[in-house]
């Protein structure tokens, strides 16, 4: 292949629209960037490119009944009969389904739309679809839920496209060229070795999911019908590579000239375990006969694409979108277990006036209740012929409910001599403070403190304000600074606390100046560096952490501390408690709201 | 428990107009019901061949065995996303035997067995229960699923329109006798699992809201999936699961090729690919129903008994559970082996799977419990 110059943004968007609107059950569509004119522009193009099926809109806070369709309860009162509202899923159904906002999506409806996504009905009528989810996350950590990523194929980006760039000619594609490459899709024929190239990039480019080769194969397969031709390219695997498979990479591949060798040939070439083996019809799907020639055709091959994805970046892109991804990957573990809205879940508690909403639940003895008092009145009102009871709108009862998940916050104090003794004070009462008002929102706290040769947990979990203050109080200062322990013994705490369903939030407070390493030897490049790896595991656990750098000046090491933690930093030189308090609280919400 | 009531519910049309547009419903043309079941939980039609699944052998094992014996208990399948997990539970389905059950019972009551005293329906029906032939049910529990589509509730569409007190009966009404595959299983809220758990084990749904009173038979093997990294599991509900497989990606290419051109070929035309594969699929059926059938006759020598004793003894699992599970899990697999005696060697297989979940973790020794139980299997039932 030629070396192409770097593809303009714009056309590469346009070129993702079309691949997409030619298998758009098949690929699915995350389109990541901001609301503005270049959003627009795209959105109408999928518009037009679906001039002949529905295109439905999935607004943020979608009601749950609004997606899967239900009983109608005003018109089913209007009727005095049950009817039935047809769900947005069933109704996308052969077109198009935008999902609004797909970063603050909800765990919940997103599993409603996987589910239909994967088996193709919604509520047991035919729901088959592409999804288009707007993602305006900011960074990496602000995506989809990573299992609806997971099934989006292609990823378009419409970041740093101008005004300019919309208005240059694209290849631009029209309904009707669509129609025609639809049409050709089923005759396009994909050969053996090409399907060994894709996952042979999809492993280089460290790509775990089977599902994003899957859905490369079908946008290879799109552009090929795209172009009017049934055979899949080299160009066309080029194409998915980079529309698909590129955007997920977790590693760079290496150059070619370096290589890494093949990996070693399977020992035995019977690698599906004899059960499935013996199984494998004569009538079936053909074997993988893979041979070893075809093997290195595969690799040579896959090595041309990587080649052709780099060539068609700018030079830095690749590392720039592997760190992405990882971030990516880093915040789905993160994301994970914290509650969501509990209105059709939890625990009853109490009712409220008003009709059901998002697949809650009607109480209908409340309702009928509630309609009690108004009746002679209605009847009065009531046309000849009336019914027994009336029941209007404004009856409509509904039960609320709460999820009560706890979170636990673990203070990690640093008691060494090198926290001097006055802030170590401060530092206490900044806990105390925060205790207080744990305890007022029945949050659990815990406090590990180091200092001299080891940590200890002087406060397992608890809601005890009384016996936290205790702890507190007798906490002695002076010695080393063996912060590996201490940030090691806090991961231990975290870590059951995870196991009890609750939520662990960390909250350190140190100057960072380590001393003690891990074995309880003294030296200070040892001992940060030991401090660094145990806070390596906070990153790796996605436990959110705060650290309070106590120093009476910002340190470099703290600073350093917090980045190997992921955690937010924060320094206090004049640490004054109700100020500490305060940041805390907003580290709070801020980690309510993701 | 039962009052009669006879008020009857209308609704006055004006009470609509009042809110107006306000809920949009104006705007979409009411359309009548007209045989409105609950949304669907019946196994989606032409799911992806169970045969068709490249490797993942042990998940599929467990799963087969999970279906010649329920009282083995659940299965547990975690993994990495896209490994295929609910393809395998999905694909179950169409492998499952025919079973008899009560015809018109809503909760699939199996004719002659104990159930049917505490069936609200089969207990009540004055005519001699009807015997008919029904496919073992695999109902979907999606996340996000509230209690009332889990225990059942009142039908209130009947009590709008009819003024009739009718139970509408959940997804555990609809597992009775078959499988419930909860996906995602780690994400699912804390309370749906006590009441997960408290029913199978105790194999009865009790339910108690909404003025209705209410028992129901609900035996079901509970499978769960998901992604560890995702969210752990609780370890009350981890010990109650008789298998737990860990799957992922398979790591050669050539498998790997292979899935990828099977889904391909799969998606391009599912009912030709589930036709070329339906001799596989019945094949597998075939087993499953020959070992069920056969299980009875099994026999456990001596041996095996003492074997699994000292395996469990050397990796230290808690409790009897472990043990009971792996000599019964060993009976299902020689069964649906054609064996009619268990050998060492049907334990050794399914021990992994059995006892992975049941060790002690030890925080400092991530080695997986896979190497351990591979020692202790090594050494013990050599």
């Amino acid at each position: 292949m030629n070396a192409p110059a770097p593809r303009a943004p714009w056309s590469e968007a346009v070129l993702a629209a079309a691949l997409f609107a030619v298998d758009p059950h098949g690929t699915g569509l995350r389109l990541r960037g901001r609301a503005g004119p270049a959003r627009d522009a795209f959105l109408e193009l999928l518009d037009d490119l679906f001039a002949d099926g529905p295109v439905r809109r999935v607004p943020a806070g979608v009601d749950r009944s609004r997606l899967t369709g239900g009983l109608d309860l005003g018109a089913t009162l209007a009727a005095g009969r049950p009817v039935e509202q047809k769900g947005l899923l069933t109704d996308a159904d052969g077109g198009l389904l935008i999902l609004a906002m797909a970063e603050r999506i909800d765990r919940e409806i997103a599993a409603i739309v996987e589910a239909a996504q994967d088996t193709g009905m919604s509520a047991g009528a035919p729901a088959l679809f592409g999804i288009v989810a707007l993602d305006e996350g900011v960074d990496a950590e602000e995506a989809p839920p990573p299992s609806l990523c997971d099934r989006l194929g292609i990823v378009a980006d419409l970041e740093g496209i101008t005004v300019a760039d919309l208005t240059a000619e694209a290849d631009f594609e029209d309904a009707a060229a669509i129609r025609q490459a639809r049409a050709r899709l089923p005759a396009v024929a994909v050969a053996d070795d090409a399907v060994a190239a894709l996952v042979e990039l999809g492993e280089r480019f460290g790509i775990a999911s089977l599902r994003a080769v899957s859905a490369a194969l079908r946008v290879a397969r799109a552009s090929a019908a795209l172009r009017g031709s049934t055979i899949v390219s080299e160009e066309d695997l080029t194409i998915a590579a980079r529309l698909v498979l590129l955007p997920r990479a977790t590693e760079v591949p290496a150059q070619p000239e370096t290589a890494e060798p093949p990996p070693p040939p399977p020992e035995q070439a019977e690698a599906p375990p004899e059960e499935a083996s013996s199984e494998t019809p004569q009538d079936g799907p053909s074997e993988p006969e893979t041979s070893e020639d075809e093997a290195g055709h595969a690799e040579q091959q896959a090595d041309r694409l990587v080649e052709a994805v780099r060539t068609s970046l700018p030079p830095d892109m690749l590392a720039r979108l592997v760190d992405r991804a990882k971030g990516a990957a880093r915040a789905g573990s993160r994301g994970a277990g914290s509650g969501g809205a509990a209105r059709t879940r939890g625990r009853p508690a109490g009712l409220r006036a008003r009709r059901p909403r998002n697949g809650e639940r009607l109480a209908l003895l409340a309702t009928l209740r509630a309609a009690v008092p108004h009746q002679p009145f209605r009847r009065r009102e009531a046309v000849a012929g009336a019914p027994a009871i009336h029941v209007r709108l404004e009856d409509f009862r509904t039960v609320r409910r709460r999820i009560r998940r706890r979170s636990t916050t673990i203070f990690v104090v640093d008691a060494s001599g090198s926290a001097a003794l006055h802030r170590l004070g401060e530092a206490k009462g900044a806990v105390e403070l925060m205790l207080a008002e744990c305890y007022v929102r029945r949050d659990e706290v815990a406090l590990v403190a180091f200092r001299g040769h080891g940590a200890d947990v002087l406060l397992p979990p608890t809601r005890s304000l009384a016996r936290a203050k205790r702890a507190l109080g007798v906490l002695p200062g002076g010695g080393g600074t063996p912060l590996a322990a201490g940030l090691e013994e806090a991961r231990r705490v975290a870590e059951q606390v995870r196991k009890k369903g609750n939520a662990a939030r960390v909250v350190l407070l140190t100057d960072g100046q380590a001393n003690v390493g891990k074995a309880g030897a003294t030296g200070r490049a040892e001992a940060k560096s030991d401090a660094l790896d145990a806070a390596a595991g906070f990153r790796v656990d996605g436990i959110a952490a705060v650290l309070i750098d106590t120093s009476p000046r910002p340190q470099q090491s703290a600073r350093e501390i917090a980045a190997a933690m992921d955690a937010r930093y924060m320094a206090l030189p004049q640490a004054d408690a109700a100020r500490m308090v305060r940041a805390l609280g907003s580290f709070e919400t801020a980690e309510i709201r993701t | 428990m039962e009052r009669s009531s006879d008020v009857h519910i209308a609704f006055d049309p004006r009470a609509h107009e009042e809110r107006g547009s306000s809920g949009g419903e104006t705007a979409r043309s009411p359309r009548p019901v007209r045989d409105r079941k609950p949304p669907a939980a019946a196994p989606v039609a032409d799911a992806y061949p169970f045969a068709a699944i490249v490797g993942q052998d042990e998940v599929k094992t467990a799963l087969m065995i999970a279906a010649v014996d329920p009282s083995v208990g659940g299965v547990l399948v975690f993994g990495d996303r896209g490994t295929g997990k609910s393809t395998a539970v999905r694909g179950l389905a169409a492998l499952l035997p025919e079973r008899r059950v009560v015809a018109g019972c809503p909760f699939g009551c199996e004719p002659a067995s104990a159930s049917l005293a505490t069936c609200p329906h089969c207990s009540a029906a004055d005519v001699p229960a009807r015997p008919t032939k029904a496919r073992i049910p695999v109902v979907d529990l999606p996340l996000g699923a509230t209690e009332d589509r889990l225990v059942g509730a009142l039908d209130i569409e009947r009590a709008l329109t009819r003024g009739e007190k009718r139970f509408e009966p959940g997804l555990l009404a609809k597992a009775n006798g078959g499988f419930l595959y909860v996906d995602e299983i780690n994400l699912l809220e804390d309370h749906l699992v006590d009441l997960l758990l408290d029913v199978a084990a105790s194999g009865v749904n009790v339910v108690e809201r909404e003025g209705l009173s209410i028992r129901h038979p609900a035996r079901f093997v509970l499978v769960g999936s998901g992604n560890p990294e995702e969210g752990e599991l609780r370890p009350q509900l981890l010990d109650r699961f008789g298998f737990c497989v860990d799957v992922s990606t398979p790591r050669e290419i050539k498998d790997r090729v292979e899935i990828i051109k099977r889904r391909d070929a799969y998606e391009r035309d599912r009912e030709g690919f589930t036709l070329a594969w339906s001799k596989e699929t019945a094949k597998l059926g075939r087993r499953i129903e020959a070992g069920r059938t056969r299980l009875a006759k099994i026999e456990v020598p001596d041996a095996v008994l003492e074997a699994a004793a000292r395996l469990c003894v050397a990796l230290g699992t808690d409790g009897l559970r472990g043990e009971l599970v792996l000599i019964r899990a060993a009976r299902a697999f020689a069964a649906l082996d054609g064996a009619t005696t268990v050998s060492i060697d049907h334990l050794r297989k399914v021990a992994p799977g059995v006892l992975r979940h049941r060790l002690r973790r030890n925080p400092l020794d991530d080695t997986g419990s896979g190497v351990r139980i591979e020692r202790a299997v090594s050494e013990t039932l050599s």
